[in-house]
């Protein structure tokens, strides 16, 4: 089985204890969450959350199913094959002397990230980017001596016109469900 | 008008259709408890112990098709619900229990008898609710009852502080819910269907796995008319028994660990199996890898997540199975199988696993068959768990819909008496007899005072062998015959049953069996056999743990059953 890392993003009402029954699913079912980000959507009720597994896509979907049976979740697809705009922010503290100062800020330069707060011995840098970006300008600062880092899960968008969360306002279910009949019926027959 | 929260409970309680509520009172809860004798159509039912309050619930649900009410106090009564929640939850058993909690200011602040029961019970209910305004009371419990009882059923929980209980808000019921996250698929892909239908057509040795998403979904007549149609042998899961009538022609028995050995050689042997309102569950397949070898699988469920957990499938079917069978007859191709059955029937001949051995002492299987037939089997049955939840599965013939009541997923030993309360209860015109291992019974076996009490004609038959026989029966097979800690002495269940006010017998002749049923079937109330049978009796065919479904170990014939280390 190919295991490889899934982006699924999930719309979920934004009710106290949401995150708690999402996150004891994970641990129930044996799922490994790689990081979770959640915020606000442009519904005020709704908030969006972006999960990251690991894992075959057998694995993967049968996460996908039982998060989509919490009650407070909306929809939740994976939006792995749609090659999404993926990002995470980090903010690092760097140990820095007059001598290494002008070197840090070059690479800082180099990989489009900021200076946000300077202080007597150290930087404190901001990134955005991938995975991957994060993760090299942080091995490159590493020879500097890092005393802290901050690090988001990621967030991700499909590219395009794509927009697998969007919830039209007003639309109904197209089939809205049948409770089980509760009136005494004749007993059942083969 | 203004109403409290317990009135705005109990009023929404009956817009809802609940006739019979099994509780216990105590601190949080007396609010509710106060305004209950200003409903008195609401019955409340005194449990002993509140885990027999919620399987009462459930064995109410599983009997009449309608959600089961219970009822507990904070703290310990809560967490005393908990096994009975789970056992719901595994089953699909619709149910919704409520809980008082501690007052609103003193929640978080370890106050006596507080317990987070809504964090506990998050992953065995399929919903649950802190409910911290009596103004979303009746919201709270319009949601609990359609998502307990709408697509796969389920238990949900209500957790109210005492102090919601004695707040007044305006009382409107809501005449319907609003849940934009919960939307049952009820209706198959028409696509799928079609692709199912050609494969059911085009097969050779078909089989059907049929479990209780039939019976939940009352689809008795549609599964009848998809197997006679196409002609296609029935297998049933363990709590599918009831769905199809056993004494069928095309009826196969159970499969899986207990299972007749023919069932498994079909399943084995299948070609197309249409598997339908069940799950996969590791006792019905065996070794997962090698379950159904030559098999495509349609896999019919209205839990989208339950398709491809266990088993590859080949046509997935999401949809409630009434529905989808109604379509799926349609495109049902009427044919035979003649070579097929005349191989399935070949196997039932040379694994007959319906047989009782030839024995002087009181068998256990024997019980059970007398049991059917002084009953005629007209009756629920309700069993424990272990042998003689087997035994009863093997034994008593199901030829009415939805009369077998057993704990399939949690296993849970116990069950047995306050579920056939609650079957008892739900159904006081069905015979309702509860099958007992002298295990399980003393588990819950409290709850006799609530069947005297309330003078429940329910019947019970325990088993006593002496020993908890399932374990022992394990030990005696994969563990060298070491019996630790599986031996019982006691009680007497006779003097037992007469000290809490019930009429009993105890039977150890086989020649005193039937003479003693009828006995308790002719008494007006509730009744107790205790049958002392065979100490070391097994249930075969079993399936040994790590095997395959056509490797069971199968009885009578005594010399083969050589103990595996």
């Amino acid at each position: 089985m190919v295991t490889t890392k899934h982006t699924l993003v999930a719309l979920v009402e934004d009710k106290p204890g949401v995150l708690n029954r999402m996150a004891s699913l994970f641990r129930r079912r044996n799922f490994n969450i790689e990081s979770i980000a959640v915020g606000h959507t442009e519904q005020p009720s709704l908030s969006r959350m972006t999960v990251v597994v690991e894992g075959d896509n057998a694995k993967v979907e049968q996460v996908r199913k039982q998060l989509d049976k919490v009650i407070e979740v909306v929809k939740i697809v994976d939006i792995t094959e749609d090659e999404p705009v993926a990002r995470e922010l980090a903010l690092l503290k760097v140990k820095a002397t007059a001598s290494t100062r002008s070197e840090i800020i070059q690479i800082v330069d180099i990989f489009r990230a900021n200076i946000v707060d300077v202080s007597a011995d150290s930087l404190m840098v901001e990134v955005t980017g991938d995975e991957e970006k994060v993760d090299s300008l942080l091995e490159l600062l590493r020879g500097f001596g890092i005393r802290e880092i901050a690090r988001t899960g990621r967030i991700a968008l499909p590219r395009g016109g794509i927009a697998p969360l969007l919830v039209e306002e007003g639309k109904k279910p197209k089939q809205p469900p049948k409770p089980l009949p509760s009136e005494a019926e004749s007993p059942p027959n083969w | 008008m203004k109403k409290t929260g317990a009135q705005i409970l109990c009023e929404s309680l009956i817009k809802e259709g609940v006739e019979v509520i099994f509780g216990f009172p105590g601190g949080a809860v007396l609010p509710l408890y106060d305004a209950f004798p200003q409903y008195p159509q609401l019955r409340h039912i005194l449990v002993r112990h509140e885990q027999g309050a919620a399987h009462a619930a459930d064995g109410y649900a599983r009997a009449t098709g309608k959600t089961g009410v219970c009822l507990a106090t904070s703290g310990p009564g809560a967490t005393n619900l908990v096994t009975g929640i789970a056992n719901a939850c595994l089953d699909s058993s619709p149910v919704v229990a409520i809980t008082g909690q501690v007052a609103t200011p003193f929640i978080g602040k370890d106050a006596f008898q507080e317990v987070d029961i809504t964090g506990i019970t998050l992953p065995i209910t399929k919903h649950n609710h802190l409910v911290l305004d009596a103004k979303e009371l009746a919201r709270v419990v319009k949601e609990a009852f359609y998502i307990a009882q709408t697509g796969r059923p389920g238990p949900v929980l209500i957790d109210i502080p005492r102090d919601v209980f004695q707040q007044e808000a305006e009382f409107t019921y809501p005449g319907k819910v609003s849940l934009s996250g919960y939307k049952p698929t009820l209706f198959g892909h028409p696509s799928q269907i079609k692709r199912a239908a050609g494969m059911i057509n085009g097969a050779e040795h078909p089989v059907i796995i049929a479990g209780r998403g039939v019976i939940i979904s009352k689809a008795f007549a549609e599964l009848r008319e998809l197997a006679e149609k196409a002609q296609i042998p029935v297998v049933t899961t363990l709590l599918g028994i009831g769905c199809f009538p056993e004494a069928h022609v095309l009826s196969f028995g159970m499969l899986g660990m207990h299972g007749m050995a023919y069932a498994n050689k079909a399943i084995d042997n299948a070609d197309v199996i249409a598997a339908i309102g069940m799950r996969f569950d590791d006792r019905a397949t065996g070794v997962v890898s090698a379950f159904a070898p030559q098999a495509r699988i349609v896999h019919i469920d209205i839990d989208p997540a339950e398709i491809g957990k266990n088993v590859r499938v080949d046509v997935p079917i999401v949809g409630d199975i009434k529905n989808v069978l109604e379509v799926l007859n349609e495109q049902i191709i009427p044919r035979d199988h003649i070579e097929w059955f005349h191989q399935l029937d070949q196997w039932r001949r040379e694994h007959p696993a319906i047989e009782i051995r030839e024995c002087e002492g009181l068998l256990p299987q024997y019980v059970i068959r007398q049991i059917y037939e002084v009953t005629q089997g007209d009756a629920i049955i309700v069993t424990g768990v272990g042998q003689n939840q087997m035994w009863a599965a093997q034994f008593f013939f199901y030829d009415k819909p939805n009369s077998l009541i057993s704990s399939g997923g949690l296993g849970t030993m116990g069950f047995e008496l306050p579920a056939a309360i609650g079957a008892k209860v739900g159904c006081p015109d069905e015979t309702v007899w509860c099958i007992a291992g002298d295990g399980g019974f003393q588990m819950t076996i409290q709850e006799l005072a609530t069947i005297a009490q309330e003078n429940i004609a329910v019947k019970i038959a325990i088993i006593n062998n002496g020993y908890l026989g399932m374990v022992r029966q394990w030990q005696e097979l994969f563990y060298g015959r070491r019996y630790v800690h599986t031996q019982l002495s006691g009680p007497d269940f006779v003097k037992i049953a007469e000290a809490y006010g019930l009429a009993a017998l105890r039977v150890r002749d086989k020649r005193e069996v039937t003479a003693a049923i009828e006995k308790a079937m002719e008494h007006q109330g509730p009744f107790l056999i205790d049958f002392i049978v065979e100490p070391e009796e097994n249930v075969f065919p079993i399936v040994p743990p790590g095997a395959t479904l056509v490797e069971a170990l199968e009885l009578p014939r005594p010399e083969i059953v050589t103990p595996l280390t």
